[in-house]
């Protein structure tokens, strides 16, 4: 993935190299926030917020962090940026925080934002490590958005909360699939993106 | 006594941070290919679940709690914004600390172990379990008896999760679902099966 044009390093995360679905990063939270709608958009905001934001300050200071403790320094960055957001939402969305739990304090653990510090911010200048980050931080989110979107309208009839299938309950023709509203079908529903997702890229299909 | 015996049960089962909460599941996919290492790496994440929670609860009642720093002459002090630095400072402290005792005391332990260890501290099941314990408030013996078993559910889920993966082997999956597809539906279906259990009021 030696990706040199800045808006190959843009594009590449979202389809050729997803966080989610190839490299195997950042999948707890995108399961447990993406019932509704509404918390996935937050969720993704709050990502692509941090990635970014951890990408650029960990590339600023790259050549003045002892590798020694570069760890410990990078989970500085990113808890504090983490921190920042946490208080914003709580400040201005409070029921959104609410719903939302522990998962955005978790973004601190979220293998994205630390395999990109790690892996490109480290190695790579200012400008391209924005663009990886913001690369990165919307790759996160279309996984997130579909599955929030399916499990939404499948599971409550509804998108963003306004009532697109009428459930039978209201007299209309739609019997609301619980299923789709329980943690596990957004394993299913992640499942089928990777195996849709491999189908039309066969060089991402991994080997035995 | 009874009291603590259902907590127990309830973080293995009903509250499974894997399979209820998805919490670590980065590790949980990646690493759950052998019954093997996943039972060591199950077994390090007990051992430091066991420690952390148990020390961000003396961190969180006595230092960051609002009028927790009374007894230092700050009543009014609330520190809860801090927290989550604080915590993930602990556990990165604690599993360090862990990795020189293991290193010192039990090198077979340690050798083992490896490369999981010093991984566990962006694990979100050992964030995400001490996050949960501020939440619900927990004392500091109900910490110890959540923080063993939050692990202990998690090291069944992954030993459990490894055993149906190392079975994978032997059958034919379709080309594009081969790998982290098929892993995804699998533990879809064992989060099913744990749902079973969230009825239960012990």
């Amino acid at each position: 993935m030696a990706a040199t044009k800045p808006l190959d390093v843009l594009t590449d995360p979202v389809a050729n190299n997803n966080p989610i679905a190839l490299q195997m990063l950042g999948i707890c939270s995108a399961l447990a926030v993406t019932s509704r709608m509404d918390t996935a958009v937050t969720m993704s905001i709050c990502v692509i917020l941090v990635v970014t934001g951890s990408n650029t300050v960990v590339s600023l200071i790259r050549s003045q962090i002892p590798s020694s403790i570069r760890i410990i320094v990078q989970m500085t960055i990113i808890a504090s940026l983490v921190l920042i957001v946490d208080e914003i939402l709580k400040a201005f969305a409070f029921t959104l925080a609410e719903q939302m739990t522990v998962y955005v304090s978790l973004i601190v653990t979220n293998c994205i934002v630390m395999g990109r510090a790690e892996g490109f911010a480290m190695k790579n200048d200012v400008k391209m490590s924005i663009l990886d980050g913001l690369g990165n931080g919307i790759g996160y989110s279309a996984i997130l958005l579909i599955v929030a979107a399916v499990r939404e309208l499948f599971g409550s009839g509804n998108f963003f909360g306004i009532e697109i299938l009428k459930k039978t309950a209201d007299g209309g023709w739609y019997d609301p699939n619980g299923l789709m509203l329980l943690p596990p079908s957004a394993f299913f529903v992640i499942g089928l993106i990777i195996w849709g997702l491999r189908t039309w890229r066969p060089e991402q299909v991994e080997q035995e | 006594m009874e009291h603590f015996l259902s907590l127990f049960m309830k973080s293995v089962f009903v509250e499974n941070l894997a399979l209820a909460f998805f919490l670590g599941m980065c590790t949980f996919v990646a690493v759950s290919k052998n019954v093997k290492t996943a039972i060591n790496l199950g077994a390090a994440v007990i051992v430091i679940q066991t420690i952390t929670i148990p020390a961000n609860n003396l961190i969180f009642r006595y230092l960051l709690q609002e009028g927790a720093l009374s007894w230092a002459g700050y009543p009014s002090v609330d520190l809860t914004f801090v927290g989550l630095i604080c915590y993930i400072g602990v556990i990165a402290a604690m599993v360090q600390i862990l990795e020189m005792t293991l290193d010192r005391f039990s090198p077979t332990l340690y050798h083992t172990l490896g490369i999981f260890l010093p991984l566990l501290t962006v694990n979100c099941a050992i964030l995400g379990g001490t996050l949960f314990m501020v939440q619900k408030e927990y004392t500091f013996t109900e910490s110890v008896v959540y923080g063993f078993g939050s692990g202990f559910g998690w090291a069944l889920a992954i030993a459990a999760l490894a055993g149906i993966r190392e079975k994978m082997k032997y059958s034919n999956v379709p080309d594009g679902l081969r790998g982290l597809g098929i892993t995804f539906i699998t533990v879809g279906l064992m989060a099913l099966a744990f749902m079973a259990f969230s009825g239960i009021k012990l």
